[in-house]
């Protein structure tokens, strides 16, 4: 078997059969990702002169964990040919119902009193709420044949809606909890560390290292891949492709709900607007790590190396202070380069 | 009278195949020349050559006798040459007008159309069809036998003056047929010379003025239609030598595994109608549903295997009723399915040949919900040796095996998890003879371990050379149903031109 599935750090699953390519150029396209991120570190670590220091590392994989996270549910997504445009605003109303269990509680009207659940309930109530919103885009896209583009972007207004409702647009404030209600602790998700390690830092390791494992080990990963194949094929060889639809969704879902709260609690605030065009990082992360938008094609590996691109190209440019609208320019252009690159690949391939 | 168009000595080569030795064909006009041969016999390539999608190697092609060189199907049209492909080229989502002129009426000026002037024009052009069509309304409002007539106008209005038919009535009614015929006969009272290709022997020889038989890139015998029968036209098909060797067909007596009763669902827009058939495959046994194009065969199939609905009727596995079931269910009962359309629905050209063929039956090689490679790769390594597929290794991706190999590998798939019923549709579609000849002796092999093989087909060679039992199709319902020693091609020919069938034998 090529394990297409771990082949971690070869974007794109091709075999590197170079046609009339020299070997070293066909190298230089299978492991185009990986050169780019090479190549925006060391331009930065020129430009910048804290650029390499391990204080602003650890700031930038925080940061680059925020994207990472949601690009590793997309990746799940969009191997089987779907798209999930609802994660940022999912991670937004994610935010925003940890920051009201936190505030305000759980109010039991019929019983007439307040539950205050800890902050472990407060992190499971929302991972279900995220994971509830997935299934919801799972059964639009199987159950209602709705193209996932069409289904995912409803569930991304009513989310920003439903965010924006909570506190009727705005933010829920100082979301550190109290002793005397037992509810401490959320701030520790997103601003702890551990080892000198920022916790979301830690979470994505996990996270990474269990979805590689879930798309090359298990039998739920190559389905999968089947389904992104050829969905027909898939079907009529037994997969139950609704179920494969249904959970890739469910898991992007429940990873925009851990987003969310790792936003809000390293903020201790919850602000409905947050999360706003956080799909369209993840979806570049992903088809930057080398993953075919049409499905079947791509790795973790690769997702996380495209996360890693995103994310150090948008603090660089900040830390060398290239202007906020130049920085959209520049994001656009590595994005149609990446995939024009890829393009080029499958050709040479 | 000189010919309306002349193909000379046409020669086509692809790489080192060639697929036409030098024909030569003509057409005069007001007549209906019919071309028929087996699949592979170069009709395709010469109806191709003749309508401008190919130019020949060799050889040349005259236009009122003066030589011409198509460049394309444009330039073909703009000679007055126009043809109608099997699958119909509409725009379901346009009208009728807007279909006729998708390339626009010529009289557009600076590229804005003229809507009144196209719909006078289409209306024109189907008045002369004398037929009432609407041309406002949307192609997918239309019924088959319709859609085919606008396909015919869309040629008409590009003034052609020879119409190549490629199989036209493969989908239509019986009603639809006869208006098609009127339509033919108008056409050729008008001048318009018509290439007519069909399998259906009977309604050639109703519509032809001249047939040419072709097998083997070559042009075999050419008479006029009133000289030909049913058995000339297949003698002259067939030839002696291309004949398959026969084996003995087995006794019919295993148990019964798959049971059909009153199968029956309408005709849509892609697909056969089927009017209560019943079919019942035995364990043992090699079944050939042998049938032309739209007789129905591969949507019996499907809704054996419960990827299409059926409107009414049961299926039965093993006795138990599983109408109802899900797809997956019957996969779980041993009802396994390879479809004709290896690459759309038959490959995953992203995974390699052994996750290929391992897919249908993952949880096994599996320890909850994790593969055990050695597990995978042992089982994998079996069914490539046993089915003798011929692959690098079981890391090759699929795209890299050729289709003999592809369809050894999907029939791997289907034997994994251990099948009491195959069902094959149309497995050598697309192969070469060698790896044809492996498949048969693949599909034997099965059925002497006790599995029931239902395969469909529409070659009686194939049929007549593998089948222990072979049912006819047409139109959706069942002709002949007999033990493969009681058929021969003749017999088969006629069962699958029967408009009304009779008595099933």
């Amino acid at each position: 078997m090529t394990q297409a599935a771990q082949n971690i750090g070869t974007a794109g699953a091709g075999q590197a059969t170079a046609g009339q390519v020299t070997p070293g150029m066909a190298l230089l396209l299978q492991f185009r990702t990986l050169v780019a991120l090479a190549l925006v570190i060391g331009i930065f670590a020129v430009l910048a002169p804290n650029f390499l220091t391990l204080a602003n590392a650890l700031i930038m994989l925080k940061h680059i964990a925020i994207i990472a996270i949601l690009a590793i549910g997309m990746t799940f997504v969009i191997l089987t040919g779907g798209i999930d445009l609802s994660v940022g605003s999912v991670a937004g109303l994610a935010g925003m119902v940890a920051g009201a269990l936190i505030l305000n509680g759980l109010p039991l009207t019929a019983l007439g009193y307040v539950i205050y659940p800890s902050v472990p309930l407060v992190v499971g109530m929302v991972l279900v709420l995220g994971v509830g919103l997935g299934l919801f885009n799972g059964l639009l896209v199987t159950r209602f044949q709705v193209a996932p583009f069409i289904a995912t972007l409803g569930t991304l207004y009513i989310a920003r809606g439903a965010a924006m409702l909570m506190s009727d647009g705005a933010t829920f404030p100082n979301l550190v909890g109290s002793a005397d209600l037992g509810n401490l602790g959320f701030g520790w998700l997103g601003a702890g560390r551990m080892l000198g390690v920022p916790v979301p830092v830690w979470i994505l390791a996990g996270l990474a290292a269990a979805a590689a494992w879930v798309a090359g080990a298990t039998t739920f990963g190559r389905r999968v891949y089947a389904v992104g194949g050829s969905e027909r094929a898939a079907l009529l060889s037994g997969v139950r492709v609704p179920r494969i639809k249904y959970a890739v969704y469910a898991i992007s879902g429940g990873m925009a709900a851990l987003v969310g709260m790792l936003v809000a609690s390293d903020l201790v605030a919850a602000h409905p607007a947050s999360g706003e065009s956080f799909e369209l990082s993840a979806i570049a992360a992903v088809v930057l790590g080398g993953t075919s938008l049409a499905g079947g094609r791509g790795t973790i590996g690769g997702t996380l190396i495209g996360a890693c691109v995103i994310g150090v190209l948008g603090d660089g440019m900040v830390m060398v202070g290239i202007s906020e609208f130049w920085q959209m320019v520049i994001k656009g252009a590595v994005i149609i380069a990446a995939v024009v690159l890829d393009r080029l690949q499958e050709r040479l391939g | 009278m000189r010919p309306l168009m002349r193909a000379a000595g046409v020669v086509k080569r692809y790489g080192a195949v060639t697929a036409l030795h030098g024909v030569d064909f003509d057409l005069m006009p007001g007549e209906v020349h019919v071309l028929i041969g087996e699949n592979g016999a170069g009709k395709s390539t010469l109806m191709r050559i003749l309508a401008g999608i190919e130019s020949p190697t060799e050889g040349a092609l005259y236009l009122d006798e003066a030589p011409v060189r198509l460049n394309g199907v444009r330039d073909a049209a703009a000679r007055g040459i126009g043809m109608v492909h099997q699958e119909l080229n509409l725009c379901p989502n346009l009208s009728v007008a807007e279909n006729i002129f998708l390339c626009g009426t010529g009289a557009e000026k600076g590229g804005v159309l003229n809507r009144a002037h196209e719909r006078e024009l289409a209306a024109r052009v189907l008045a002369r069809l004398r037929q009432n069509i609407d041309p406002d309304r949307r192609v997918d409002t239309l019924s088959i036998g319709e859609q085919q007539i606008v396909e015919i106008a869309k040629a008409l209005a590009e003034d052609c003056r020879v119409l190549i038919l490629d199989e036209p009535t493969s989908a239509l009614s019986e009603a639809e047929v006869e208006v098609l015929f009127e339509v033919i006969a108008d056409l050729k009272a008008a001048g318009v010379g018509l290439v007519y290709i069909s399998h259906r022997l009977e309604e050639l020889l109703r519509v032809g003025d001249r047939i040419t038989v072709m097998r083997d890139g070559q042009v075999v015998a050419r008479t006029d239609v009133a000289q030909a029968s049913v058995a000339w036209i297949v003698e002259q098909m067939l030839g002696e030598e291309g004949r398959l060797a026969r084996a003995p067909a087995k006794a019919d007596d295993g148990p019964v595994v798959l049971e059909l009763s009153g199968i029956a669902r309408r005709r849509d827009r892609v697909s056969a109608a089927l009017e209560g058939v019943d079919l019942t495959a035995r364990a043992g046994t090699i079944l050939c549903l042998y049938g032309l194009l739209g007789s129905g065969r591969t949507e019996l199939l499907e809704v054996a295997f419960g990827a299409r609905r059926a409107d009414a009727g049961q299926v039965r596995l093993a006795g138990q009723d599983i109408t109802a079931l899900p797809l997956d269910r019957r996969v779980e009962r041993g009802l396994l399915f390879v479809s004709e359309d290896r690459k759309a629905q038959g490959i995953f050209a992203n995974l390699d040949v052994g996750q290929n063929i391992s897919l249908s039956d993952l949880a096994r090689m599996a320890r909850r919900g994790v593969i055990a490679p050695a597990q995978e790769a042992g089982v994998v390594q079996r069914m490539i040796a046993r089915l003798g597929v011929k692959t690098a290794s079981a890391a090759s991706p699929i795209t890299a095996l050729s289709g003999g190999n592809q369809q050894k590998a999907l029939i791997g798939r289907a034997l994994l998890p251990g099948p009491v019923a195959l069902l094959l549709d149309e497995p050598t579609r697309g192969i070469d003879v060698g790896a044809r000849a492996e498949i048969f002796a693949t599909i034997r092999q099965l059925a002497a371990d006790g599995l029931a093989v239902v395969f469909t087909s529409s070659d009686v060679q194939e049929a007549l050379a593998i089948a222990d039992r072979i049912v006819v199709m047409s139109r959706g319902q069942i002709t002949l149903d007999a033990p493969a020693d009681a058929c021969d091609e003749g017999a088969l020919y006629t069962a699958a031109n029967r408009a009304n069938p009779g008595v099933a034998a």
